[in-house]
């Protein structure tokens, strides 16, 4: 095996490894047994299909939240919103899931696909929109949009899209009609984020539309020199990253969880980047990326009751994960690598302005 | 008249203060006691956002994005809350001082020694922050608010005395550092090569600034800010800490850095503004004029910001070297 090929895998998996490394540290300084950490982890993600299931189930949002930022990401931007399109894309497809009972299957679910997308890509058009017509930085916007539609969602669920006569706040479940059931043990919305994930790719490495893209994120000037647009790849790359999280918010409601709950899961926006980053910014990575994540995420009932550990401890160890692939430099230096090796530093930030 | 960088005439800032002022007596006069409630809610409320704020400034001016103002705080939060119930007030303010900036170094050695996206570091210290807060968090423990100190004299003046100077120690040295960080960065030399170095380190460092040096340490005080903030939150405002108890505040800071034009007095006032708005919607709710849902009364400063920042943005420019490692 030549180590030039083996180069772009060394780093992301150098990088979870130490984490994980450090990850153990923590747990017994808490008084915890890393090993009985490992077997929760272990038993909860992939022992029997039931396991492999949840974990692909957790997976799945992740990988369209990743995806979300690579596209963003290759024009230059960095839409950390994920988190807020998807909750969006989940209530508004969670709505006409309900709300729309009795069409045919054949058209049901590919409505409220359609809607989920549709709201999840509208709010990240505004960002993009605002960035590039009035240089508004999208990470403020982003931001300040997931807390907007956090409390957005949180209303609707409890309020006028709240199912009658529950305690809790919640829609009312989603017509049969719209249900994305499992095929051969395999969560649907899964599958069809794996395609997504190869679409993505396709349209991102192998068309004029992904190159362009490219050469926005790489140098603005000289793409507008080169006489394409950056306000149109500005927008475009933001209302598609907005698009895919809002798939992904639409396929959690209508594949995994059945309704919409509000509360499911903060902080994806910030996961969608450290997945980004693992897979460095290549779509198809996101596949396995996401799996691994997914799997982390699917332990932390396991990792209460078998390691009595609180589960926040997989967010330490993917902060770390993050830091190590975004300054392969810290790693070169605890790996001794020679330089050259782990070289792609990733630069996103131009600074507030333009 | 003075005239700003757009070329735009600017009034004197104190004709502005005066004026508002004066508009804040109008509404005393006319609604007594209703005037008093929204000003107080908005001192109280603004003053994490002010300090937080100052943390942002303090890092643009240098040139180092800081978006792990948010984890910061919760640090500070979580430090200053059990250091608070362990080994008593002050050291838990001490810790969360620390605390902030022990990782406001952090941050600087990421985003200075180590060069690593300035967006990515942020982001790391936010997850990193929630994470161990969380999985270090042990329910239970309880400690009261801090006392209100009531300054003689100023303290019985009408609408300013409650609203101002009848406070907790937290919020006025919160004053003291809005105005302590006004002065040093427009009337010392220390401001001047700060302000240099954010805007173009390449002619500091020919004049003999040492660009790191300046980095490394208005970072790591701005962290120190960062941490004071969230034990402001926890240790003086609900004597509680609960996981993710900052709610956001970190990131309205970056926004009301923005629109406070990094001006450590102007952000106050930004700050000040979402203090009012806030507190207004509250009264009006409690007063039954309205009834806004608790959700979109949450959401009202973000989308302000978003509405603000749009109409403005073109007017505002950052500091140019904001985000870009040196050399």
């Amino acid at each position: 095996m030549h180590t030039d090929r083996l180069r772009p895998v060394l780093l992301p998996v150098a990088a979870v490894a130490v984490a994980v490394a450090i990850g153990a540290a923590i747990v017994l300084a808490a008084g915890a047994s890393p090993v009985a950490a490992a077997t929760a982890i272990w038993v909860a993600a992939f022992s029997g299909t039931d396991a492999i299931a949840a974990t692909l189930e957790k997976a799945t949002p992740l990988l369209f939240a990743g995806l979300a930022v690579i596209v963003g990401v290759r024009a230059g931007l960095f839409n950390i919103g994920a988190q807020g399109q998807l909750l969006v894309g989940a209530i508004t497809s969670a709505y006409a899931g309900y709300r729309l009972a009795g069409l045919p299957p054949a058209v049901h679910l590919p409505l409220c696909l359609a809607i989920g997308i549709l709201s999840g890509a509208l709010p990240a058009l505004l960002a993009g929109v605002l960035r590039a017509t009035r240089g508004v930085h999208e990470v403020i916007v982003t931001i300040m949009l997931n807390t907007i539609l956090v409390n957005l969602t949180d209303w609707l669920a409890g309020g006028p899209w709240m199912e009658q006569g529950q305690p809790v706040s919640r829609t009312p479940a989603i017509a049969g009609s719209a249900r994305m059931a499992r095929v051969a043990g395999l969560p649907v919305g899964f599958l069809l984020a794996v395609a997504m994930a190869f679409v993505v790719w396709f349209v991102l490495d192998r068309t004029t539309f992904g190159f362009r893209l490219a050469t926005v994120g790489a140098n603005r000037n000289a793409a507008h020199y080169a006489g394409i647009s950056v306000a149109g790849a500005t927008v475009a790359a933001m209302t598609l990253s907005g698009a895919l999280a809002g798939l992904g918010g639409a396929v959690e409601s209508l594949g995994i969880v059945g309704r919409f709950e509000p509360g499911f899961n903060a902080g994806l926006g910030f996961d969608g980047i450290t997945i980004a980053l693992l897979a460095r910014v290549s779509p198809r990575a996101v596949i396995p990326a996401a799996v691994l994540i997914g799997a982390l995420r699917a332990s932390s009932t396991q990792l209460q009751a078998r390691a009595r550990l609180a589960p926040e401890i997989v967010d330490v160890v993917l902060a770390i994960a993050l830091l190590l692939v975004a300054a392969p430099l810290i790693l070169r230096w605890l790996l001794r690598l020679r330089p050259g090796s782990c070289r792609t530093e990733v630069q996103l930030t131009r600074g507030w302005g333009a | 008249m003075k005239r700003s960088w757009t070329g735009r005439p600017v009034p004197p800032n104190g004709l502005v203060a005066g004026s508002l002022l004066a508009a804040a007596f109008v509404a005393y006069g006319i609604w007594g006691f209703r005037a008093t409630a929204v000003l107080g809610f908005a001192v109280r409320s603004s003053t994490p956002l002010a300090l937080a704020a100052m943390c942002g400034i303090l890092c643009e001016r240098t040139g180092v994005i800081n978006i792990g103002i948010e984890g910061q705080m919760l640090l500070g939060a979580f430090a200053g809350f059990f250091g608070a119930a362990a080994f008593g007030v002050v050291a838990g303010v001490a810790a969360a001082v620390v605390l902030g900036a022990l990782v406001g170094a952090f941050l600087a050695l990421c985003a200075v020694t180590w060069r690593v996206d300035q967006i990515i570091a942020g982001a790391v210290i936010n997850i990193a922050a929630a994470g161990f807060t969380s999985f270090l968090y042990r329910p239970g423990r309880v400690i009261g608010s801090l006392p209100t100190w009531r300054i003689p004299l100023l303290g019985d003046l009408p609408l300013l005395g409650p609203v101002l100077f009848r406070a907790q120690p937290l919020t006025y040295l919160t004053f003291v550092v809005v105005i302590g960080l006004q002065v040093a960065l427009f009337r010392t030399p220390w401001g001047r090569r700060t302000t240099a170095v954010g805007e173009h380190p390449g002619a500091a460092d020919t004049v003999g600034i040492d660009v790191a040096r300046y980095r490394y340490g208005n970072v790591v005080a701005g962290g120190a800010l960062a941490g004071l903030a969230g034990a402001l939150l926890s240790v003086e405002i609900t004597g509680s800490f609960d996981r993710g108890m900052t709610a956001g505040r970190g990131f309205l800071a970056l926004a009301i850095v923005i629109m406070g034009r990094w001006r450590p007095a102007l952000a106050w006032a930004a700050a000040l503004f979402f203090g009012v708005l806030s507190g207004l919607v509250n009264q009006l709710n409690f007063d039954r004029v309205f009834d806004v849902p608790p959700q979109f009364v949450a959401m009202l400063p973000y989308a302000t910001t978003i509405v603000v920042l749009a109409i403005f943005s073109t007017r505002v420019r950052p500091p140019a070297a904001a985000g870009r490692p040196y050399p």
